[in-house]
């Protein structure tokens, strides 16, 4: 389902234990990653992560919460958004 | 596997983050027309269980959306059935009553703004009309959430001069019985020529009388995007390119409220309704269409060639929206509030701006001269001959235009006043002193213009 398609980008400064932190939070959620890209922008690390909620029991809001929390355990800003925004926004 | 391109996501993040897009107002319009009674408190009864359940669930579901999606929704708002038509079959029409149940509603379901407090008097008013209109200035005194507005003029049935001098008196009534919140009521007014029945913006939001049991309108928003974007392109690009590119940002903008009007109509159980395709500035910096006018290369808003450049990004909104909803519909165009624009606030301070270059520009663009600041003894005949002004241009254009002005009491030109949140701050501006005065009292009606004959 398009629905359970949520986009997690988490951005800051470089260091030890990113992937390892975001992605630890997510199987505990049971929150399958499809996808994920990083990039450089202004000296920022910025990570994509293309995930699926369908089989986990945490709604929306739980997810997003437990994800900024971990975030901000690492020092890292994370945005949770439902997939279908970025969809909209840049097809046509 | 999905895919999802990095630049997207990041352009996405920054136009929310940085650059203010946000969704304006979800606005539920509501039909009030089976809350007639000749009974004024069985009405408000009505009026009062219809909105609380109808609108129960407006907040929370735009709260979990702005959640999902990250993107911040400013405002939920309610537009009703023009609370003229509602009132003036009851023995007892009581205004002031029905003001105090539709605030008390919206603050029941917790929404930002009510609208509705409505009369459309372009031909001349029906008797309950007469009452309404005298209720105007302390229903907004008495109020917090209530909008009210008037329509004084269609392209149809000419200009209502009768009502374009009373509408006067009405906004120098409500500033003075809002003296000491420098005139707010008069900020919640507004008076318009072919208004729009299903407009989401305030203060002009009312629900039509041909307009379906309930929907959902949406506004959009995004001046500090489309500034951006140009800001983005090499000074010298040619018009059309920068045309282009507003096109584009227009359509990455109006997907967004789509999307979330639909959810959010889909939610609340209600058909989506229209999503008005207007650039709505707000006073946090860089969300300001006159930043948009100084990213073309104006100077500041005021200089000539402003009124050019307000009509073509007035248009390449349009032409970008268009393609990124099935209904369009509202006011749909740039907005020029004084107050409420960062850039506008500054040009109009530095005197670079006035209130006769603003009139050209609306000339271009929805709406009209709006949350401007004048003295406060401004004679209402010469505000009379101000709405005239607007009313006409709508009438001849076959467009909309408004008046929200503001005379605020004891303030003279220069001064300095602060309305606070989204309504903003301004200088009180100049006005021109001559006198309007015997034109006006003419009263009578200013016939509809001869294209208004197209059968």
């Amino acid at each position: 389902m398009n629905k359970d398609k949520i986009l997690i980008t988490i951005s800051g400064l470089d260091k030890v234990g990113i992937v390892a932190g975001i992605s630890n939070t997510l199987a505990q959620l049971n929150v399958n990653i499809e996808d994920i890209k990083q990039t450089i922008m202004q000296d920022h690390f910025v990570m994509m992560m293309l995930c699926d909620m369908s089989s986990s029991n945490n709604s929306f809001k739980t997810i997003k919460e437990e994800l900024i929390k971990s975030g901000e355990e690492i020092g890292m800003e994370v945005w949770v958004q439902r997939k279908e925004i970025f969809d909209k926004m840049h097809t046509i | 596997m999905a895919d999802f391109n990095e630049k997207d996501i990041i352009e996405t993040i920054q136009m929310i983050k940085v650059h203010h897009l946000d969704i304006r107002t979800t606005t539920l319009a509501l039909s009030l027309r089976d809350c007639i009674s000749e009974d004024i408190k069985i009405a408000g009864d009505k009026i009062y269980k219809k909105i609380t359940k109808y609108a129960k669930n407006l907040k929370k579901y735009a709260d979990d959306l702005e959640n999902e999606f990250s993107i911040p929704i400013i405002n939920k708002r309610i537009a009703i059935t023009p609370i003229s038509l509602i009132g003036e079959s009851a023995k007892n029409p009581d205004y002031i009553y029905l003001a105090k149940i539709l605030d008390e509603a919206a603050s029941e379901v917790g929404v930002d703004f009510i609208g509705g407090y409505s009369a459309l008097i372009e031909k001349g008013c029906t008797k309950g009309d007469e009452i309404f209109l005298e209720s105007i200035p302390e229903a907004l005194a008495t109020t917090s959430k209530l909008c009210s507005s008037v329509n004084l003029a269609t392209s149809k049935a000419g200009i209502n001069m009768k009502g374009v001098l009373k509408t006067a008196d009405i906004i120098k009534k409500s500033a003075l019985l809002t003296a000491d919140k420098d005139g707010l009521g008069a900020a919640k007014f507004v008076c318009f020529c072919n208004s729009v029945s299903d407009n989401p913006f305030m203060a002009g939001a009312y629900c039509g009388i041909n307009e379906p049991e309930c929907a959902l309108n949406i506004g959009v928003s995004g001046p500090g995007v489309v500034r951006w974007a140009i800001e983005n392109m090499p000074k010298d690009a040619p018009l059309g390119e920068v045309a282009n590119t507003i096109k584009k940002t227009a359509f990455k903008i109006t997907t967004t409220g789509e999307l979330i009007g639909r959810e959010l109509a889909s939610r609340l159980n209600i058909p989506f309704g229209v999503i008005d395709l207007s650039l709505a500035p707000t006073p946090a910096k860089g969300d300001s269409v006159a930043g948009i006018f100084q990213a073309m290369g104006l100077e500041q808003a005021g200089a000539h060639g402003t009124t050019a450049a307000l009509a073509m990004l007035n248009d390449a909104v349009k032409k970008g929206g268009i393609m990124a909803s099935s209904y369009v519909g509202g006011l749909s165009g740039a907005f020029i509030p004084v107050s409420e624009d960062a850039g506008m606030i500054n040009a109009a301070r530095q005197g670079v701006l006035t209130i006769d270059k603003l009139e050209a520009m609306t000339s271009v663009c929805s709406v009209g001269l709006d949350m401007i600041a004048i003295p406060g003894d401004t004679p209402a005949t010469t505000i009379a001959g101000m709405i005239a002004d607007e009313m006409a241009i709508g009438m001849i254009n076959k467009k909309t235009t408004a008046v929200r002005i503001i005379p605020v009491p004891n303030k003279k030109e220069g001064d300095w006043v602060k309305f606070g949140g989204l309504l903003g701050e301004a200088p009180i501006m100049a006005m021109n002193k001559l006198d309007s005065s015997v034109f006006v009292n003419r009263s009578g009606r200013i016939p509809a213009p001869i294209h208004s004959l197209n059968n």
